[in-house]
This record gives structure tokens, sequence and C-alpha cells, in this order.
């Protein structure tokens, strides 16, 4: 009995962030367009998206693989999975076990290597310059990711992050500059992982600057519904994954009762909500980079990640 | 107390560390000149610290030294030299920012072995710690002097450098206020000297880069 409670609540964490991750994108839009003072689509807009790309039928390219076909739906499982593992509203969920930090980079890093692929399958210059684009990014944000993942595990004792999140929330922390380290280092990757301002726009299809945005222009249907969901997903998880390692008042323990947890979900709410309006007010303040100062960009996060442990490596030996 | 007394030292120690890392990252002079400012203040601020747990009221005269000397008056004595100086702003790196940083990186990761190594016996944990970070501060300043080609960011370098010096020296609990004031003095004093030397090489060389100086040795080319 205990077990099917705990399979349900497992799987109304899975489809709570299916479900909440376009509004939270949509949400981005509307306050950055509003920022801008424009009136900006209704926060629903991208349930509607996905549903009229689901209707749509796929137009293939002659020469694309049977890679090209199979990538959407393995960037989105991989990244659902991901999204799912973190913790959101409550913490020693059934699947908890396997929501372990490193799991998660490796959950996102095949996902992209995916999207890489079929960005090059068809053999557009477009998918080819998105691809080697977002390898760029991505060997230099999963180190710096990586690095974060070691501080947090440092201070917390554990890189599983249902620990992790019982053991930031209990108090124990202190002040640690390390900590403070890990968040900008996190920031900055989510910031770069998620295609956002500095690093790439989200809502252009300028050629010269696209990164993301390059490797799914052959997209058409329902796979294009997939990455962008997908996409949605990610940014959702980043969000998550701020809030609970670093934001985690609120998050309901594993043994909470029904209103723990609805009190929890709340908050999570208002978290989420802060979260994207944080977001978006950084975006309309701050100016595109060019992509060859994104590596400058991101190096900070690999330092701060590197200078955090290495300051915990001497306040442990002490 | 203990432990809070040490998280507060070590975040303000290893914030002294982030901003010497902040120095190197920067590419322009101004912005330069304000994160040194920032790092005096952080500097008073550890050393202030200091003086409230060692219960060493000599201590708060040097944080103020520091925040005056080095937090006002220095930084606002460059921006002026800056100023008519009428250099262009960007400053040019020997090597890559990336590349300075790893060495960087590689300096800290040096001394915190090595001071964690030498201190073994000391008592204090706060002591060692701030030892450990005192030395990265010192090195990193070096480093930016060698990798820096422009003179007005070699002299905050050496700025830098000393702001380690008087780290170490209110987490050692040995240097007593005279020469405290002595050396902010002579720190002072350095500063004015370089700038007249900044005038003489701008004049002699139309330039601050001090590439030039290498030229006209015949040590290049």
């Amino acid at each position: 009995m205990e077990l099917i409670a705990n399979l349900t609540l497992q799987g109304v964490q899975m489809l709570v962030v299916l479900a909440l991750a376009p509004g939270l994108t949509g949400l981005v839009r509307k306050i950055k367009a509003r920022l801008m003072r424009r009136r900006g689509a209704p926060v629903w807009q991208p349930y509607r998206d996905l549903a009229r790309l689901l209707k749509k039928e796929v137009v293939l390219a002659e020469n694309a693989s049977w890679l090209f076909r199979v990538s959407p739906y393995m960037v989105f499982a991989a990244t659902w999975v991901a999204a799912a593992l973190v913790p959101t509203f409550a913490i020693g969920l059934q699947f908890s076990w396997t929501a372990d930090l490193i799991a998660l980079v490796a959950l996102l890093g095949s996902a992209r290597f995916f999207l890489a692929l079929a960005g090059m399958d068809v053999g557009t210059s477009f998918g080819g310059l998105g691809a080697s684009r977002e390898m760029m990014i991505g060997a230099l944000a999963e180190p710096a990711m990586l690095l974060m993942v070691f501080t947090v595990a440092l201070v917390a004792g554990s890189t599983q992050l249902s620990n992790v999140v019982a053991f930031t929330a209990s108090g124990e922390v202190g002040i640690r500059i390390s900590m403070g380290m890990a968040l900008i280092a996190l920031i900055i990757v989510a910031l770069a992982e998620n295609a956002r301002i500095p690093v790439d726009n989200p809502a252009t299809h300028l050629e010269l600057t696209m990164v993301h945005e390059a490797m799914v222009l052959e997209y058409s249907g329902r796979h294009l519904a997939m990455i962008e969901l997908a996409a949605a997903l990610k940014l959702l998880l980043y969000m998550a994954l701020i809030g609970c390692v670093f934001v985690p008042w609120g998050i309901a323990p594993a043994s909470a009762g029904f209103f723990g947890l609805v009190s929890g979900f709340l908050l999570f709410l208002v978290k989420l909500a802060a979260g994207g309006a944080m977001l978006a007010v950084f975006e309309t303040a701050i100016a595109k980079m060019r992509v060859f100062r994104v590596p400058d960009f991101l190096g900070v996060a690999l330092m701060l990640g590197l200078l955090g442990t290495l300051l915990l490596f001497v306040s442990r030996s002490l | 107390m203990q432990g809070y007394a040490f998280d507060i030292a070590h975040m303000l120690a290893g914030g002294l560390v982030l901003v010497s890392f902040m120095m190197i990252y920067q590419d322009r002079l101004y912005a330069l000149l304000n994160t040194f400012a920032l790092q005096a203040v952080l500097l008073a601020l550890a050393v202030a610290w200091q003086a409230y747990i060692q219960s060493a009221h000599h201590l708060y005269a040097s944080a103020a030294l520091a925040l005056v000397f080095k937090g006002m008056i220095v930084p606002w004595a460059l921006h002026r030299v800056v100023q008519r100086l009428g250099i262009h702003r960007e400053v040019e790196t020997v090597a890559g920012v990336v590349p300075t940083m790893l060495a960087g990186m590689g300096l800290v990761a040096l001394s915190i072995l090595l001071m964690l190594q030498l201190t073994q016996s000391a008592e204090s944990a706060i002591a060692r710690e701030d030892l450990a970070f005192a030395l990265s501060v010192i090195l990193l300043g070096m480093l930016m002097m060698i990798t820096r080609r422009n003179a007005v960011s070699q002299v905050v370098g050496f700025m830098s450098l000393e702001n380690g010096l008087i780290l170490a020296a209110a987490a050692a609990q040995g240097m007593p206020l005279v020469v405290e004031i002595s050396v902010a003095f002579s720190v002072l004093i350095a500063m004015i000297v370089i700038g007249v030397f900044l005038f003489r090489i701008r004049e002699r060389f139309d330039s601050v880069d001090l590439e030039a100086l290498d030229e006209f040795r015949g040590e290049r080319r």
C-alpha cells in the first residue's frame, strides 16, 4: 500500500514538471514582453503551440537518416527523466536514490549529444554550425557544472540530491563562501545551457548569432514539439535545481503529510514564478555577447567552481 | 562562537582571493581600479573582523588605514593618472584570460598546499587559513604584474600584493601598529614615485606599454 502511494507521488512529480514547463517558458516570455512595453502572448501560448505542432505533419529532408527521426524522442526522454529526478515540492520520493547530481549531468549531456548529431545529420550548413557551437559551449559548461556539483557534494557529504536538499534545508550549512560561488557558477551554466541571452537568444532566428535554434531549424511537426518541450523542461530543471539546493526552505520532507505536500507545491510555484521573473529582468537588462566572448563568460563559472572546491578543501583540512 | 567566527573569517579571506581573480579577469582600466578598491574594502573588513575576534584594538587602526589609503586615496589617484595620461582604457595582456586564470588556480592550490603543510604546528585554525589565502593573494598579485603589459595595471598588481601582506600580518597577530603605519605611508610614497615614473615613461615613449622599454634596452627584436 505504501509502495503504491510512493509510486503515485513520484508519478505526480513527473507529471507536474511536464505540465508546468511550457507555462514557465510562457511566463518568462510574457514578463519580457511587458518589460519591453509590448502586450505579449498569453502565458499559455506555449501549450497552444505544442498542441498545434503535434497536429501538424512532419516534413523530412530527403537525406534524413533514422537518427534524425529518433533524436527528438531521445532528447525529450533524457530531459524529462532528468527534470523528474530533481526534487521540486518534496524530497525522499520513491526514485530519489537515482537522483544523483552526476547522473543528472550525464543525462543532460546525452541529450545534448543527440541534438548535436541530429543537427549535423541533414547536412545543411546551419545545423553543422549550430552543433559545433553547442559543443563548444558544452565543453566548458559541463566541467563547470561538475565542479559546482563537487562543491555542493563536499559541503553536504553526498551527491544524492535528496540528501543534499535535506542537509541544506536543515540550516547546518552556516556561512559558506563556497556555496555562494557554486550558486553563481550554476546560474552562469544555466544561462548557457538554456540558450538564454548573454550566450544565445532563444527568441530569434537571426542566423549569425543563433546556437540552439540553428540545430533544430530542420525540424517540424511533432518532432519540433518534442524538442520545444524538452527545452522548456530543461529551463524548469535548472530553476528547480537552483531552488532546491540554494533556496530549500518550504520543501516537504519525506515524512510530510498531505498538507506539507500541498504547501511545498505552492511554495514551488512561488519559487518558479520568482525565478522566471528574475530571469526575464536579467535578460532584458543585458545584451547578448559575441560568440567568442562566451568561453570567457563560462570560464568564470569554471573558475568559481574550482575556487569553491579549493576553499572548501582548506576549511575541511583544518 | 568558534565556528561562526571561523566561517566569517573564511568568507572574507576567500572573498579577497575571489576579488584577486576578478582583477585578473578585468580588461578595462577603470573597472580594474574599481575592483582594486573593492579588494581594499574587503581587506578592511577582514582585518576589522580579526581585530574583533582577537580583541586586538590596534588592528582596527590597520583596518581604517586600509580603508582610507587603499580603498579611497590610491584608486582615486590612479583614476586621475589614467585620465591625465589619456591612454586608451583596454588592458593588453601577455597571455589570454583563460590561461592566466588557470595559472592563477595553480598558484592558489600551491599556496594552500604549502601553507597548510608549513603551519601544522600553529594552533589557531583561523590564522592558518588566513595565511594560506594571504599567500594566494600575494602570488596572484605577482601573476598580475607579470601578465600585464600596461604600467598602470602592474601598479595595481603591486598594490594587491601588498593587500595580501596585510592580511597575513593581521592573521598572524604579529605586526605592531608603527610598522603598519610606516608600510601604509611607504606604499603611498611608492605610489607617488610610480606616478611620476608613469608620466616620464609616457613622455619618452608615447605609451605606458612596458614592451617599449624592452625594445629600448635592445632585449627584443
